[in-house]
């Protein structure tokens, strides 16, 4: 229908002239913008509206009809809080709510300090191509898939031929061994991203005035001091945003470092259950569709409560760098 | 003066010898961490199975072979299957999601566009809540019957709200209301005016975009791991996790395994496997220094807001 419009354009937006402004002359007047956004609109549509009120499986007991979505919502009974009231009685709404915050805590925290020291510490090297090369080493693991990274991991902790197992000695079948997980998580995860996150620091650090440093010698300021009284300072808006956006998105785990890197290995679920692999667990392995749609209806209000909160915040702070 | 002014950007910033030699020193330790895991891998690919089996994996082989990679050379089809999958995938959804993402940020980038306002609330709003791993499963599964299609690989990444967003504002930076208001005056269309004024002014934010798109589609495997069962559509991500938690598969799948010296025992199913490895990872890890800027531009390419 669309296409029409375009089509006779010329003709039709004459026709419209006359009686302007009506419905139809907008539709056709904006025919071309319309067309533009249309693909864009039918996927949110599939992709996101649809399946936010796909939500309401987790007030039912879903079963999957052959006959489509609308046979298969009709099917299934009403329960109504029944999927979440086990979900919370369970010990694993406790267990991966609290792996989940404490790692997201983590990964905030760390990637804070370390990717700030790290560019810090570029942007005041001497040589500066070396920070060039240094910086592309750096970002070679941010654009590599959780499955390669989870093959660099096990080149390292595989029981049998692993470097880690030979270096030290040991024997320890590390995807068996809760206790050292958090760790290797922590890191690896923060590994991952420190490239990326330490050049947006340094393209702020490289974009502060330079008279300011100029004055602070002639002061007589010694380097650390220029750091701490001029870096520092000048990085702080960028570091409490990315904070706080940060903390919006505390409720998502990285479903790859959680699943593909400790292989998925059932030894570890105490420390690398979380949200999203509880929900893809629930929804692939175990069947049990009701508490994983509990789950995951679970993350999405309480993510977007947060997201909403921390945006008022950021708001406040510093409105160019809100969200909406 | 333009010596000048580099000299003084290096006196602003830079540390005195000693410490330049230290910092340099902890900042090349953790870069090299993160180039050693890749060039541990290709050593593994490279060395000899039996090497293996008797030392495990070592940072400097004792028997280096080639076997791995003939091996897979001979076991051919399922890896060129996926490679061809991969590939596939990548191409198309980056084409797809490049056009769409562009299109609709460019329609909600012009005044002239009466809906505008309705559109972009329309875009923001699905950064708000996200509806979830169940629920999009179901959808796609159970409403649109994508399960085990190419299409489940390329529709959930077909378009980045974000990058929209980015792209609107871009947009409004690079292209402005004056240039296209004297096209349409001269008589242009929109489309033309869209493919002839505008995308040339924008091709850097659309190469960013292209990029990431690009990076997204050749290392996703969640959607296969959702959606895939068929053999016949695995992407090399996903086959590389199915043989990460079975080995066996290499040897299952290969009736080359017998051509192969003889016997299925000599199959070199470690230095396969860490092959294609290498395979997945070479073309990111030769490309990326090159877009490298591209990528890095996107996070300063347009602040979220006007």
């Amino acid at each position: 229908m669309e296409e029409n419009n375009v089509a006779q354009s010329p003709e039709a937006i004459a026709a419209a002239a006359k009686k302007k402004e009506g419905f139809w002359y907008n539709i056709v007047h904006n025919g071309p913008f319309l067309l533009f956004a249309l693909p864009g609109a039918i996927w949110m549509i599939f992709f996101f509206y649809i399946p936010v009120f796909a939500n309401v499986v987790a007030f039912k007991e879903f079963q999957f009809s052959p006959d489509g979505f609308l046979a298969s919502l009709a099917q299934s009974k009403w329960v109504g809080f029944q999927n979440f009231k086990f979900l919370f009685t369970s010990d694993a709404a406790w267990l991966i709510t609290k792996n989940t915050l404490l790692y997201n805590l983590g990964f905030i925290t760390l990637n804070l300090i370390i990717s700030v020291f790290f560019a810090v510490v570029m942007s005041e090297l001497r040589h500066k191509r070396l920070v060039k090369v240094y910086q592309t080493s750096m970002l070679l693991p941010y654009f590599l898939s959780w499955v390669i990274i989870g093959y660099f991991v096990m080149a390292f902790l595989n029981p049998d031929k692993g470097l880690l197992n030979t270096m030290l000695h040991t024997n320890i079948n590390w995807y068996a061994e809760p206790k050292y997980w958090p760790f290797i998580l922590l890191f690896i995860g923060t590994w991952k991203g420190i490239g990326y996150n330490s050049i947006l620091y340094f393209a702020t650090v490289m974009g502060i005035d330079p008279t300011y440093y100029e004055a602070a010698t002639v002061d007589g300021a010694n380097k650390w001091q220029q750091i701490k009284n001029i870096t520092i300072p000048q990085l702080v808006p960028l570091m409490t945003l990315m904070s706080i956006l940060a903390v919006g998105n505390i409720f998502r785990a990285d479903f790859g470092l959680f699943y593909t890197v400790p292989q998925n290995s059932g030894a570890l679920y105490n420390v690398t259950s979380v949200l999203d692999t509880y929900i893809y667990n629930g929804l692939t392995s175990t069947g049990d569709i009701g508490m994983s749609s509990a789950a995951s209806l679970y993350q999405s209000v309480v993510g977007c409560i947060l997201l909403l909160i921390t945006n008022a915040i950021v708001r406040r702070l510093d409105s160019d760098s809100a969200l909406f | 003066m333009k010596k000048k002014k580099k000299i003084d950007s290096v006196t602003v910033h830079s540390f005195n010898r000693g410490t330049d030699l230290f910092f340099n020193i902890i900042v090349g330790i953790f870069a090299l961490s993160c180039l050693l895991p890749l060039f541990f891998v290709i050593v593994i690919s490279l060395t000899d199975e039996n090497a293996l089996a008797t030392y495990g994996y070592r940072l400097w082989p004792k028997v280096w072979s080639f076997a791995g990679y003939k091996y897979l050379a001979t076991m051919g089809g399922e890896l060129l299957r996926s490679l061809w999958i991969s590939v596939l995938v990548t191409v198309v959804g980056t084409v797809i999601n490049s056009t769409f993402t562009s299109t609709y940020a460019y329609a909600i980038s012009r005044s002239s566009f009466k809906y505008r306002r309705f559109f972009t609330v329309f875009c923001l709003v699905t950064m708000l809540f996200s509806p979830g791993m169940v629920a999009n499963y179901i959808v796609v599964t159970n409403m649109l019957h994508l399960k085990d299609t190419l299409w489940a690989l390329i529709l959930p990444m077909a378009v980045s709200p974000f990058n929209i967003i980015v792209m609107r504002t871009f947009f409004k930076r690079q292209v402005s209301e004056s240039i296209i208001e004297s096209a349409r005056i001269d008589g242009a269309s929109e489309m033309r005016i869209f493919t002839q004024i505008v995308i040339p002014l924008a091709v850097p934010g659309i190469a960013t975009i292209s990029l990431f798109a690009a990076l997204g589609y050749w290392n996703d495997w969640f959607n296969a791991l959702l959606y895939i069962q068929s053999d016949n559509l695995v992407p090399l991500q996903y086959l590389l996790m199915k043989i990460q938690s079975n080995i066996e598969m290499l040897s299952q799948n290969a009736s080359a395994g017998t051509q192969f010296g003889g016997s299925l025992m000599a199959i070199p199913k470690e230095a396969t496997r860490m092959a294609m490895v290498v395979i997945a990872t070479l073309p990111i890890a030769c490309s990326y220094p090159f877009f490298q800027k591209y990528f890095v531009r996107g996070l300063t390419i347009g602040g979220v807001k006007e």
